[in-house]
């Protein structure tokens, strides 16, 4: 018996002695109790993240739930063997370490969980020093106002004769870039305490657009029904309360084409179809909508939380391969600023348009999941004579697993993280990627040895 | 009458610093702030040297001094740039577009008089 068909009665009889009601446990992890259902029932394959949160939620080791604690240490032990500070690790002896030094073999895996969580620390702060331009405007002006003090500061302690009025405006300049030099630490102070409390801050339009999106849950059931949306869209944007105009303007379009979707793919029929299929293939349901396959899939993506085991990601960028719409999801981290990935399909759907794509893909890095991605390049606005055709691309993103509980098929022989077939390796964005030798590199890596 | 500087650098109190040190050094000094017409004013000023921050309004110090490289008359030009960006990359930048020398805010005094002095002797 294959070891996830016992995964689910683990589930189910570690849910009954803790006395918990499946819609309860389906609530704490976020997903339908008919879900549950069937992965208690052993009919869905379950793994992953869902079953790290299942594991939380019952207060087990995710490891009691899926197989032996002892077999788990040691994939844990090869995947540590794996990196490139594992070289010279005896992988052969691996069975022998976790048997006979549980402990220090717990340490190790401990050891290499704690530099995967620190690397991604660094990765993000690297991140937003390189490119976040808030950040890097509020820091060159304090280095500017401490330059300032530094110098005049020198002026007047190393020049012995200087003249009353010269030495007047010193002071005063001084005094001024003092109060800049404060005002501008304070400044940075508070925007980092705000970022690393996790609240939404935007320092741009498309920041303001993704926390407005994020906050509404990526659905906006009050615009499926309205006969006049219009004033709703208005009352949306009015009550977000964003700084600045574009964000204002690029909502209202993004809602309205909200509408018009909505329209196209009333959301009864939509969830309908969504449930009738046995896999997933948003060519079919676009098909059935007599919609472009980009429509479909920003609806897919759009749909309330609860239609989808987990949440589905969505990145929609312009021929230019400018990201103009983003929808993140665990595991599949999109760049908060500057390009994505060269090997995304996205940019190579962009190469063929009206091509539909579907990729199987992991992320580079510690902790990325495996997804199955869906892209199409179209044409924007109807085809006209003597003006260049311009097109945008969307690539749909489904957790991997999530799709194979659709489909209830088997992995073929050799999937799955002791050798991917046909699994494309890709990365988030050069300056964080590990990958070496990419063709499509375009600046060093931080995560490199050399960095 | 000494050697011509020309501080090209938007913030006020950095330029009446560093005029007042070249100044005092011997330098003639001729300060401008804005990079739009900053490639104009290297021409028509034609200084010793330049000295060019990288971040201006209107246009980047990069764009500046790459425009002043291919210039005929200016492509030799010593030009020390100065950054409150201290990047590999930016170093690199700098470099690349023929930056005589890069150097990092915040500096010291005798930083900025050493290498002025080490580009154009006053």
């Amino acid at each position: 018996m294959p070891k996830s068909t016992l995964t689910g009665s683990r589930i189910r009889e570690r849910r009954t002695m803790l006395g918990l009601r499946q819609s309860q446990l389906a609530q704490m992890v976020q997903i339908s109790p008919s879900y549950l259902n069937l992965i208690e029932h052993n009919r869905r394959r379950i793994g992953g993240k869902l079953l790290g949160d299942i594991a939380e939620a019952l207060g087990v080791e995710q490891a009691l739930l899926s197989e032996g604690a002892e077999a788990a240490l040691i994939a844990s032990l090869r995947e540590a063997a794996a990196t490139p500070l594992g070289k010279a690790a005896e992988l052969d002896r691996a069975d022998e370490y976790a048997g006979r030094f549980p402990g220090w073999a717990g340490l190790t895996v401990g050891a290499h969980r704690r530099i995967g969580e620190l690397e991604h620390i660094v990765e993000t702060l690297t991140d937003r020093l390189a490119h976040d331009p808030h950040l890097a405007a509020s820091l060159h002006e304090v280095l500017s106002m401490v330059t300032a003090i530094r110098s005049t500061a020198g002026i007047l302690a190393d020049t012995h004769e200087i003249e009353p009025e010269w030495r007047d405006r010193f002071h005063r300049n001084l005094n001024e870039d003092a109060t800049r030099l404060a005002e501008g630490a304070q400044s940075l102070v508070t925007y980092l305490d705000r970022a690393e409390g996790g609240e939404d801050h935007a320092n741009s339009p498309q920041d303001e657009i993704e926390a407005f999106l994020r906050r509404h849950g990526f659905h906006f059931a009050m615009l499926e029904s309205a006969t006049d949306p219009e004033p709703v869209i208005a009352a949306l944007v009015e009550e977000a309360g964003f700084t600045s105009l574009s964000a204002k303007v690029l909502v209202r379009a993004l809602l309205q084409r909200y509408v018009a979707d909505a329209a196209q793919m009333p959301l009864g029929a939509a969830l309908e179809a969504l449930g009738a299929q046995d896999g997933l293939d948003p060519a079919g349901i676009a098909a059935q909508f007599g919609v472009g396959l980009g429509t479909a899939m920003r609806r897919l993506a759009m749909l309330p939380p609860e239609a989808w085991a987990r949440p589905v990601g969505l990145v929609i960028c312009d021929a230019s391969g400018t990201m103009t719409f983003r929808k993140p999801i665990e595991g599949f981290p999109l760049p908060r600023f500057g390009a994505g990935c060269p090997l995304w399909p996205l940019y190579a759907a962009l190469g063929r348009p009206m091509v539909a794509q579907r990729d199987e893909v992991r992320q580079s890095g510690r902790g990325a999941g495996r997804f199955v991605t869906y892209s199409i390049a179209e044409p924007v606005g109807p085809a006209r004579f003597d003006v260049p055709v311009l097109t945008q691309a969307h690539m749909l993103i489904v957790p991997s697993s999530d799709i194979d509980a659709l489909a209830a098929v088997d992995l073929p022989d050799g999937a799955g993280a002791g050798g991917e077939v046909g699994v494309r390796q890709i990365g988030v964005s050069c300056r964080i990627c590990p990958t070496k030798d990419c063709l499509g590199r375009r600046e060093p890596s931080i995560m490199s040895e050399e960095f | 009458m000494g050697k011509h500087v020309l501080l090209i650098e938007d913030e006020p109190n950095i330029i009446e610093a560093i005029s007042f040190l070249l100044s005092r050094d011997g330098w003639r000094v001729d300060t401008h702030s804005n990079g739009v017409d900053a490639v104009q004013v290297v021409q028509t000023k034609a200084p010793d040297l330049v000295v060019l921050d990288v971040m201006l309004p209107g246009k980047s110090g990069y764009d500046i001094l790459r425009e002043l490289r291919e210039g005929a008359g200016t492509a030799d030009l010593p030009v020390l740039m100065l950054t409150a960006r201290g990047q590999s990359r930016d170093r690199e930048m700098a470099a690349r577009f023929g930056a005589s020398r890069f150097m990092t805010k915040p500096f010291s005094n005798a930083e900025v008089l050493e290498a002025v002095r080490d580009l154009v002797a006053p």
